[in-house]
């Protein structure tokens, strides 16, 4: 099976639920459990979020949503134009936050990379950051 | 998002009625502390039942409302977890600073 799309939305934190959703329901027809579907909506809440309040802090900017599925395969791609990243491979360790007093516990990208099978992350500065999810909808219930 | 207070035990029950993502832990983050601040609530209690879903935003609004009851001397509660959001705890490993019951019975025998 094969599919594709695309959504783009304001960096407004009520746009979380909608990525949610349009990934869950985008991937529906692969029938995944409920166990990948949750993970699914997890991870895309992880990178979405990401996008909102580190990639765009207080200015506005667009976040976009690309889709694809090839398989049994699906690939989701969240996109900001914000400040970029410094230091991916710090910004990925375990409990690191840039912003430690916001609250924030520094595990989105360890939820990403576990809940998804394979993880990939293109920043630059001032352009921008690039988040590349993958999964196989294995439907093994 | 539901709130009540139970003055004689000092705690403030909280009922959350949606995901639990960062739009939504702004708007808990400053309903309750408003609440601990207003009265002489040091305990809080976290209903899940009606949560489906939680991000780390989840895990960040829970480690800060810890900070707080902790100084004041109380504890957080939350009760009703659903497999999702125990996956997260889990992850996160916050059940060493707040405590998961199974029940609001439990939960107010902590308090
Ligand atoms: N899209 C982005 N643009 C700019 N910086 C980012 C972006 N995504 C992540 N970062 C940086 O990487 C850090 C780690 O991200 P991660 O999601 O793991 O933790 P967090 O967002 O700080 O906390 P949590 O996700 O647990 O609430 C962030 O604090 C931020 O500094
Ligand atoms: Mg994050």
């Amino acid at each position: 099976m094969e599919n594709i799309m695309k959504l783009e939305f304001a960096n407004k934190s009520s746009n979380e639920n909608l990525a949610r959703l349009v990934a869950a329901a985008f991937v529906t027809p692969l029938d995944p459990t409920c166990e990948e579907l949750s993970e699914i909506k997890t991870a895309i809440s992880e990178a979405v979020t990401n996008a909102i309040i580190h990639g765009y802090e207080d200015s506005l900017g667009m976040v976009r949503l690309d889709g694809r599925i090839y398989g049994n395969i699906v690939e989701f791609t969240v996109s900001d134009k914000g400040c970029g990243i410094a230091d991916v491979a710090k910004a990925m360790e375990p409990l690191y936050t840039g912003k430690p007093d916001h609250e924030r516990s520094g595990l989105g990208f360890t939820i990403m990379e576990s809940f998804m099978d394979k993880i990939e992350v293109k920043s630059t500065l001032g352009i921008g950051t690039v988040v590349k999810m993958k999964k196989v909808i294995k439907n093994d219930r | 998002m539901e709130t009540n207070l139970l003055s004689e035990k000092r705690t403030v029950v909280v009922k959350i009625q949606t995901d639990l993502d960062h739009h939504s832990a702004s708007l808990i983050r400053k309903t309750v502390d408003a609440k601990i601040k207003g009265t002489n609530a040091i305990n809080i209690i976290f209903d899940f039942s009606a949560v489906d879903f939680m991000d780390s935003s989840g895990i960040g609004m829970l480690m800060g409302r810890y900070k707080i009851a902790n100084i004041l001397g109380g504890k957080v509660i939350v009760f009703g977890v659903g497999k999702q959001v125990k996956r997260i705890i889990d992850m996160a490993g916050i059940d060493k600073i707040i405590n998961i019951c199974d029940s609001y019975d439990a939960a107010l025998l902590l308090v």
